[in-house]
């Protein structure tokens, strides 16, 4: 027991890997592992119930750089590994990585379906908006009209917004949170970690090298005050270091508003919950662009429901109870059987 | 029950064919026969013949739905070439099967549904009962329906419900025909139908009338015997190939103390593997139906990172989708079986019928080099065997393992002894112990080459893997030219070692014969019949028939090497024969394909062979 206690004292430098980290310099890439190995060490987990799989991207080497298990596996099935492994041994604590290609485009059906099955795994979508590895192809998060290698005359399709897909697919829990704001990230990771069911963080990466500063709106040091909107459950939804703009419900349309302006007070104001089953509200957030509006960043949804693993196991528990069959001779012998003793 | 008639004629073998409308239950019939069939002590083997699509227009030809069955007191390996007697329910159902049939069979008909809107349904022009062009058959014309609703009309039950059981009076019949006795057909009514008394009466009541009515208007100038077959002694089943497949992985998980995973997407005609073993959560077997065949594999190649016994189970289509997560598999050295019931292709091909024609992509369908073990069941109920055996070979090797089947094995049953699974040969799965000092990812076996399984959850063994080129040992990601040509070569060396592990090729018939025939797979019974025919005649006529395909058994060429000629019989146009000539290229090698749909005949094997035994 004392050893057990001493051993869940983990450090940082338990979860960091002796692999070469090789992301370009100045990468987004960075500060999320950063983020995630000030997390791991919290949660009370032993490290080697950790797994950290991802298809296949800039961000998806990031499993050697970690100190767990890990398995970077194939362009787009992380969402399918990441299943079979939790499925296969639910103790297991599974989290996820992925790019915007990766999730949105090859793996587009495994994501989707992950959502909506709602395994215990957490997901940290690595949102560039370009193929990083690849060298700079639009994704399918890739803003219309955007100028990329293949698509020089600017994209002309409507790109996918990864949270309105989540609850879409009726995904029971999505949080967005930015890579310049390692604090953000750590805390928002904890509650993905800690919401059993599937979590999806999108992380507004930047890609320093093919897509530079395509978050600047809202990370940019001079515009991120206008355009972030940190959301907390119970909170008013108020925004700026003034604390002086707010969202309230115009008919059913969100609406930015000033305090203090037009008779409006804090009281006004809506109050974020991201328990809500009804997704309606938490939809509209999901969809905010800047400069508009202020883009939502925090936990957008988190409502409770049962994790696959946890149903389907139950289910076993319960045919063991249940079931005459105790083992594979029983099951040979079920139905019609007919035998043979005057033969050869 | 009734007198039996003097004219009793013993026969060694016999193959009815039962068909009629989709909605008929001719496999219901066919498994009744059967089960007395098992009860009267013969060897048997079935197939059912079902319509492609699953409510074709009633009354037509594409809407029949067969079920031939072909039993005897020798050892059967078959369900049979041409039926010697045909149940036909309909006029589309006596027209679809008049090719299955032999010259003189017994046809038995239901005279009601002669009437000429099912003629023209059917396709025919005149009525067949009337225009003689049944002549050489003997054909009994019975008023089943009308006989039907004439053996229930003292129950009170709508003339619609009565129809439902005229199979019930063709099976009378039959019984009739060959000497069985009702009681066992009587009870499955009681237990099948136990909350429904009025069901159950009806259906014994049909049962008997048919089989009186056979009786009493002298339908068949002899009825028959089969004397039972010598099987060994043991407790006997019928089983499909898919049936028993899913019992051989639970079987293999079973002995090597791990649980089942099977990842899969529904498929023809593949799917009854998932679902039989979604039935068996209480072995801790998990069915996870996935959204494509992609991630049934590679959920499947998460669950065997995380320890499972890792199945997936398909049909070609799906394990063209499966390819690429092969590779990883391959790369990433983890135990994994991929079970594919090979179909009519390519693309969505002939969804309902058998062929041979994946081995190709079995063998050869991935990027790089990815060498895996490829073996192929040979009978409906050595799937149990092979399915038990690729899970030891996988789990032991840490390397994927495809084994094939096709649909003619999946569907098709045969009397099954039942083993006992302790058994079975071990499966010791070569996981490593937690806090492991000399733990690395890519370690290996120094006579087997595997690395060692390294589940997550086991203190001291973190590591990673991936896709990605691995370091021999360490297993870190390697770019080195001359790391890859060593794993390149550590792989493949891998898979060949198997083949210490698995039996030598045995010959079946004459060793000392000019001709040796070779085949793989699901071809063994029909092929083993054909031999055994011509043995019988007086030919010397040897056979080597292929259960490992890759590697091939060590003795391969040694058997090859005795015999003048070597003559190799596919369902496909020649994959498995230019693999030979490939591997084995100091041999000269016939070939004989056929691919349409169907498994060989016995007769098309023995006229092949002969001519080869006489050139
Ligand atoms: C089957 C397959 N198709 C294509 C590729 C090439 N490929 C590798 S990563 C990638 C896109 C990566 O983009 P994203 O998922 O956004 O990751 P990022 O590099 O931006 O982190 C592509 C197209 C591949 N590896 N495998
Ligand atoms: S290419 Fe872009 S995403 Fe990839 S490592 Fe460099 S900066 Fe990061
Ligand atoms: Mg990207």
């Amino acid at each position: 027991m004392e050893n057990a206690i001493q051993e869940l004292k983990l450090t940082k430098k338990d979860f960091e890997s002796d692999q070469m980290v090789k992301w370009c310099p100045g990468c987004g890439d960075h500060a999320i592992l950063k983020s995630v190995e000030n997390v791991f060490p919290e949660l009370g987990i032993p490290k080697e119930k950790f797994v950290v799989v991802s298809g296949i991207g800039c961000s998806s080497r990031f499993p050697y750089y970690m100190n767990t298990y890990g398995f970077h596996s194939i362009h787009g099935r992380a969402a399918a590994l990441a299943t079979g492994i939790k499925l296969a041994n639910p103790e297991l604590n599974v989290w996820m990585i992925t790019g915007d290609g990766d999730s949105m485009a090859i793996g587009g059906n495994h994501f989707i379906h992950l959502a909506r099955r709602n395994p215990d795994i957490n997901v940290l979508l690595f949102n560039n908006k370009i193929y990083g590895l690849t060298k700079g192809q639009y994704s399918p998060t890739t803003p219309q009209g955007s100028k990329t290698k293949t698509s020089p005359q600017g994209t002309f399709e409507s790109p996918f917004n990864p949270g309105e897909l989540v609850i879409g697919a009726r995904g029971k829990f999505f949080a967005r949170v930015v890579d310049t704001n390692m604090k953000m990230m750590s805390q928002v990771f904890t509650e993905a970690a800690k919401h059993k069911g599937a979590s999806i963080v999108e992380i507004l990466a930047n890609c320093v090298i093919f897509n530079n500063k395509i978050h600047g709106l809202i990370t940019g040091r001079e515009t991120k005050n206008d355009n972030q909107l940190f959301l907390e459950a119970g909170k008013p939804m108020i925004f700026r270091q003034e604390r002086d703009k707010g969202l309230v419900l115009r008919g059913t349309q969100l609406e930015v508003v000033t305090i203090g302006e037009n008779g409006i007070t804090e009281d006004d104001i809506l109050v974020h919950d991201p328990t809500n089953p009804d997704p309606g509200i938490q939809m509209m957030l999901a969809n905010m662009k800047a400069p508009d509006f202020p883009v939502a960043l925090g936990v957008i949804r988190s409502v409770k429901s049962q994790p696959l693993e946890e149903a389907i196991w139950a289910s076993v528990k319960h045919e063991k109870e249940v079931s005459p069959l105790k083992s594979v001779d029983d099951l040979l012998h079920t139905g019609n059987t007919w035998e043979i003793d005057n033969g050869k | 029950m009734t007198a039996k008639l003097d004219r009793v004629v013993e026969l060694d073998q016999a193959v009815i064919r039962f068909a009629g409308d989709s909605g008929d239950g001719m496999q219901l019939t066919g498994n009744l026969f059967s089960d007395s069939t098992a009860f009267a002590g013969n060897d048997f083997a079935t197939f059912p013949d079902y319509p492609a699509e699953i409510r074709a227009p009633q009354g037509t030809v594409s809407g029949v739905s067969g079920f031939q069955i072909h039993f005897g007191k020798t050892d059967i390996h078959t369900s049979g070439d041409l039926a010697d007697v045909l149940v036909a329910m309909n006029p589309a159902s006596l027209k679809a099967n008049m090719r299955w049939i032999t010259n003189e069979a017994v046809i038995i008909v239901d005279t009601d549904s002669f009437i000429e809107k099912n003629l023209v349904k059917a396709g025919y022009e005149s009525n067949p009962l009337m225009d003689n062009s049944l002549s050489g058959h003997v054909v009994v014309q019975a008023p089943i329906t009308t006989l039907t609703r004439e053996a229930v009309k003292e129950l009170h039950i709508d003339n619609k419900s009565a129809q439902k059981s005229k199979n019930m009076f063709a099976l009378g019949m039959i019984f009739y025909m060959f000497n069985r006795t009702l009681d066992r057909t009587n009870k499955f009514f009681e237990t099948k139908f136990a909350k429904n008394p009025l069901v159950v009466e009806a259906n014994k009541k049909v049962l008997t009338s048919g089989f009186n009515f056979a009786h009493t208007i002298e339908a068949f100038a002899n009825t028959f015997t089969i004397k039972p077959a010598s099987l060994e002694k043991g407790v006997y089943r019928n089983v499909t190939g898919n049936l028993a497949t899913a019992w051989g992985l639970l079987a293999g998980a079973e002995r090597s103390g791990r649980k089942l995973f099977l990842g899969s997407y529904p498929i023809t005609p593949a799917s009854e593997i998932l679902q039989e073993i979604s039935r068996h959560k209480q072995f801790s077997a998990i069915a996870f139906q996935a959204e494509d065949e992609i991630a049934g594999v590679v959920s499947t190649i998460g669950a065997s990172f995380a320890g499972a016994v890792p199945v997936t189970s398909t049909s070609g289509p799906g394990l063209s989708l499966k390819s690429e997560a092969l590779g990883l598999a391959v790369i990433a050295e983890l135990p994994l079986v991929v079970v594919n019931v090979q179909r009519g292709g390519p693309s969505t091909g002939l969804p309902t019928k058998s062929e041979q024609s994946d081995l190709y992509q079995a063998l050869f369908g991935r990027n790089g080099e990815a060498p895996l073990i490829v073996m192929a069941a040979q009978s409906s109920s050595d799937c149990f065997y092979s399915a038990y055996e690729a899970v030891k070979l996988s789990l032991e090797h840490m390397t994927p393992v495809i084994l094939l089947t096709d649909g003619s094995l999946a569907n098709g049953s045969e009397v099954f002894r039942i083993p006992k699974v302790a058994s079975l040969a071990d499966i010791n799965p070569p996981i490593v112990e937690a806090n492991d000092p000399d733990f690395q990812p890519y370690r290996r076996d120094p006579v087997k080459l595997n690395r060692f399984w390294a589940i997550p959850g086991t203190e001291g063994l973190r590591h990673r893997i991936g896709g990605l080129e691995k370091e021999d040992g360490s297993g870190n990601v390697s770019h080195d030219p001359l790391n890859h040509e060593k794993m390149s070569a550590l792989r493949e060396a891998k898979v060949e070692k198997v083949a210490d592990y698995i039996p030598e090729l045995e010959i079946e018939g004459d060793e000392d014969a000019d001709l040796l025939v070779v085949g793989w797979g699901g071809t063994h019974g029909v092929m083993l019949t054909a031999l055994e025919q011509l043995r019988e005649e007086g030919k010397s006529i040897g056979m080597a028939h292929f259960k490992y395909i890759n590697p091939l058994p060590k003795n391969t060429a040694a058997v090859f090497a005795k015999y003048k000629k070597i003559l190799v019989c596919e369902i496909n146009k020649g994959q498995f024969v230019n693999y030979l000539r490939m591997r084995l290229p100091e041999f000269k090698y016939e070939q004989y394909n056929k691919i349409q749909g169907l498994p060989f005949m016995v007769k098309e094997l023995k006229e092949k062979f002969s001519e080869y035994l006489s050139s």
